[in-house]
């Protein structure tokens, strides 16, 4: 039996250890919000945070968050008003949508380690999350207009 | 009482029969299985208005299948607590249509766009027109109609306030969210008006007035957000993949390698043995070529998608490989390249260009290489399907809810009101979710499991199985008189078609394919001849974001700027002079012109706008600039979905041959406008995606199988990467320049203006992509 906490609340799982906690996420709790998008770690879709560090669900095996705290963009800030997510808002970044959750619980985790990135920095940061739309003007603005309040 | 609240009660619930036969023409990009004939719903024609606001155009949108519907009945509902919902009928990938449209809506019936409700619509064509969400149309064949819907619904909801205030309805006016009469005062909200409203007579689509372009508040001003903003920022909005219903398996297919090829048996006792593994079976496929239909292959079913997908990878299939195992893309690219150097089947012809070459002072010749595309949406296809008896349940993420209720019902042989297609949001879609295959494979695996069952491709499935972008060969040969003036103008584009996804054999291009920047080449030169000489199709082509329009926009414009090197002249005067006078090109020549399934008329190819966007991007993004050593600066211009786009891209090479894109600058004529916000959002996008598919797009093939897999070898561009800055700049169109294309025109200039900035920077003439290792040293 895994124990982990998930936004926040305790859950436990005695299925396959192995299982990449993405699929735990969304097929077995119902938190639809981090998205699979390569099952690889390389387009960053799936980001959510293991003790605020920005990890990839895809290829996190359940077993490796035993006893650990995810946060994943459903626990990200009760009201959904994250600066992150407010200057996402303030720039209208997303165009489908899809890649976004991976992309703020990203850019939510640069700034737990780093509150005022250069935009270097950002363009560095951020260079594991795709956006196949093309947001990625308004993503390295939206990290920028964050760090500097919103 | 709503105006509308149950949409099940509709008058035209009686579904129209529609001849189905393959014709590929004026066609949306399922419609090439359906008929050309009259469609129904309301043809968008003449007469409209009385008065000055947008002037009556015609457009394509009558001979979509199913036409268009402009009734207020079926798009706007009002609750008595005055929220009006709004029905959004197309499908939302991220272009802002979801938003766009019912905005439309709102600010013709004077509606407070914060107590508007957007309600996604089902698939069901004969209610609400045409859904195919493709061909950039939504906007350019949905402005007027959805004006009108909502100047309907505002002269109910008037006519209703007039008689409740017991004055004559041209003394009331609707104004945000009020009826009021100003002689007493009286203001009257819409939600006490919705049920005396719905029980006015729907008055006729020609009897009511427009809002004058004066008194807009929201089309063309770009301040309002699109509805799932919020949503998405939270997590909420919910995509085909997050579709969950009670019971629910997870499934994942192993389909063959090979297009065309077929199960020739499986071993599913390691799958079987995998914790949450629970079924391994068969799935039917479709005989090459397959059209939308499953291309088969073996299913394993789990109680989870990470359970499924390790199943499958313990599944051990045999294959029989079918007709295109030989497929092989260096053979084939010479196979095209021989092609392009022999004369092709002629499609359009001006002038005597044989003659013309023979006698030219110089011929600038340029043969460019393209290969195939692969969509790589972020969200890879999926679909969740419930099939109960002889009803079926889609939700999925489909550009064409309408073709995809119709789909279902012929594969699990129902009748189309039995099926009920749910339109999730899109995570992306680029053409590739015009084809509803994944629906279908999740409809036939819940038919055969008697349980809802998502289907989830993976990254590797998306990438290995895709509709692909064509792969083609462009040649183009120019010759010059002394003076350096362009007198000839050859063209060959070889390319397999996607009419062969339908139709075995089909080795020559579709109008809607010739038509994308072959036969409506725009250049003012005497001798013009296009050729599409014939290529064999051996895999799923499709429609890529811009279709034809990115190879043959590449190879014109990268033309254009190899005639200026070749001349001594500045990029930008090249392409003007080419372009030459303003005028309304004319092609006698060229058999079934397809303009985008557009009339002429309305949307003629004009070089005074093409000129213009090009000397608007040159003044706007300050063209011919001083540059830093080592950088460059390209320019391309090119004229798809009736709008008119020209792109400049600085770049820099540094030694070791690293490229970084430093500006873009786009401008784009798509005349009157709804949210100029998106139209700069998509541009942004376009060059993103343009910047991709140069650098890095290609999907090949070895021994009839795709040889890339995911973003580690078909890798996409990243933030690291992407341009330092990208403007956009939006030619004011007056209000009665019809709306036109901006999903996908941004893509096809970027790729030549890059090259051309390469060259510019370098002195390199890139002719094939990707670009790939071509630029180390």
């Amino acid at each position: 039996m895994i124990k982990v906490k998930i936004n926040g609340q305790e859950q436990s799982w005695d299925g396959d250890p192995s299982l990449p906690l993405l699929w735990y996420l969304r097929d077995e709790l119902g938190l639809t919000g981090s998205k699979y998008g390569c099952g690889q770690a390389l387009c960053g879709a799936c980001t959510v945070m293991v003790d605020k560090e920005a990890a990839r669900a895809c290829i996190t095996a359940i077993s490796d968050v035993a006893g650990r705290e995810v946060t994943t963009i459903e626990g990200l800030h009760p009201t959904g008003d994250h600066p992150v997510q407010k200057a996402w808002r303030q720039v209208n970044v997303p165009q489908c949508g899809f890649c976004q959750a991976g992309q703020i619980m990203q850019a939510a985790a640069l700034l737990n380690q780093n509150p005022k990135p250069s935009h270097d920095q950002i363009r560095d940061a951020m260079s594991g999350n795709i956006c196949r739309c093309g947001c990625y003007q308004r993503i390295e603005n939206a990290v920028h207009l964050a760090s500097t309040g919103v | 009482m709503t105006i509308i609240a149950n949409p099940d009660s509709a008058t035209s619930a009686s579904r129209r029969g529609f001849e189905r036969h393959l014709k590929v023409e004026n066609v949306s990009r399922r419609a090439i299985l359906q008929t050309l004939g009259l469609a129904g719903g309301f043809v968008l024609a003449a007469p409209l208005l009385s008065r000055p606001a947008f002037a009556a155009y015609e457009t394509g949108a009558g001979k979509m299948p199913h036409g268009t519907v402009v009734d207020p009945k079926i798009f706007v509902s009002i609750a008595p607590d005055g929220i009006v919902s709004i029905l959004a009928h197309r499908s939302e990938m991220g272009t802002g249509v979801r938003t766009s449209l019912p905005l439309i809506v709102a600010e013709e019936m004077e509606a407070d766009w914060t107590k508007v409700r957007v309600v996604q619509a089902p698939g069901d064509e004969v209610k609400f027109g045409n859904q195919d969400t493709d061909g950039s149309r939504s906007t350019r064949h949905y402005l007027l109609p959805m004006r009108q819907i909502g100047a309907m619904a505002r002269a109910m909801l008037e006519a209703a306030a007039a008689k409740r205030l017991g004055v004559p309805a041209n003394e009331v006016k609707a104004v945000n969210h009020e009826v009021v009469h100003s002689a007493s005062g009286k203001r009257l909200g819409f939600g006490e008006l919705a049920a005396d409203a719905a029980n006015q007579p729907v008055p006729a689509v020609d009897s009511v007035q427009l809002k004058s372009p004066k008194d807009f508040r929201y089309l063309g001003k770009g301040q309002v957000s699109v509805v799932d903003l919020h949503d998405i920022t939270v997590g909420k909005a919910r995509y085909g993949a997050d579709v969950r219903l009670p019971g629910m398996k997870y499934a994942v297919i192993a389909r063959p390698p090979v297009t065309g090829g077929k199960v020739k048996s499986f071993d599913s006792a390691e799958a079987l043995k995998v914790p949450g593994v629970e079924q391994v079976l068969e799935v039917k496929g479709w005989p090459w070529p397959s059209k939308f239909q499953p291309l088969g292959g073996v299913a394993v079913v789990a109680r989870n998608t990470g359970a499924a997908i390790k199943g499958r990878d313990a599944l051990k299939v045999e294959w029989d490989d079918g007709p295109n195992a030989a497929y092989d893309s260096v053979a084939y690219r010479a196979e095209l390249e021989a092609a392009a150097r022999q004369p092709g089947l002629v499609v359009r012809q001006e002038g005597d260009v044989e003659a013309a070459l023979k006698s030219a002072d110089k011929i600038v010749t340029g043969e460019y290489y393209l290969p195939h595309f692969a969509h790589a949406s972020m969200e890879p296809p999926v679909a969740v399907a419930d099939v109960k008896g002889d009803k079926a349940e889609i939700w999925a993420p489909v550009q064409s809810p309408g073709g995809t209720r119709e789909d279902v019902a012929k594969t699990l042989q129902l009748p189309p009101e039995n099926v009920t297609v749910n339109v999730t949001l899109l995570g992306g879609g680029f053409g590739r979710k015009s084809k509803c295959d994944f629906a279908l494979e999740a409809a036939l695996l819940s038919k055969t499991l008697g349980a809802p069952v998502k289907v989830q491709w993976t990254r590797d499935d998306d990438i290995q199985h895709d509709f692909l972008h064509t792969v083609s060969v462009e040649r183009i040969e120019a010759g010059l008189d002394k003076s350096g003036k362009v007198v000839a103008w050859r063209h060959r584009s070889v390319a397999p078609t996607i009419l062969s996804t339908f139709a075995a054999g089909a080795d020559h291009a579709a109008p809607f394919e010739l038509g994308m920047g072959l036969v409506d080449m725009p250049f003012e030169i005497a001798n013009i001849q296009c050729e599409n000489p014939a290529a064999k199709a051996m895999t799923r082509i499709g429609w890529f974001r811009s279709v034809s329009n990115i190879p043959r926009a590449f190879a014109v414009q990268s033309m254009v700027g190899e005639l200026a090197h070749a001349t001594g002249r500045d990029q930008k005067d090249m392409l003007l002079e080419l372009i030459g006078t303003p005028r309304v090109v004319k092609l006698a020549s060229v058999k079934d012109l397809w303009n985008y399934g557009e009339p002429y008329e309305s949307y003629p190819i004009d070089t005074g706008r093409l000129r213009r966007v090009v000397e608007f991007v040159a003044e706007k993004g300050n063209w011919g600039r001083s540059l830093p050593k080592g950088h460059g600066l390209g320019i391309a211009a090119h004229r798809s979905f009736v709008s008119y786009i020209a792109t400049i891209v600085e770049v820099s090479v540094d030694d070791k041959g690293k490229l970084l894109v430093h500006q873009v600058d786009s401008a784009i004529d798509c005349g009157v406008f709804v949210n100029p916000e998106r139209i700069q959002s998509q541009l942004e996008g376009a060059a993103i995606m343009g910047l991709s598919l140069a650098k890095y797009g290609e999907v090949s093939f070895k021994n009839g199988r795709v040889q890339q897999r995911n973003f580690d070898d078909h890798p996409v561009v990243r933030i690291d990467e992407a341009p330092l800055v990208t403007n956009v700049h939006i030619v004011p169109a007056d209000a009665d320049t019809p709306p036109s294309g901006v999903g996908e025109p941004g893509v096809p200039p970027f790729a030549p203006a890059l090259a051309n900035a390469i060259f510019a920077a370098t002195g390199k003439r890139l002719r094939a992509l990707p670009i790939g290792n071509q630029l180390a040293t």
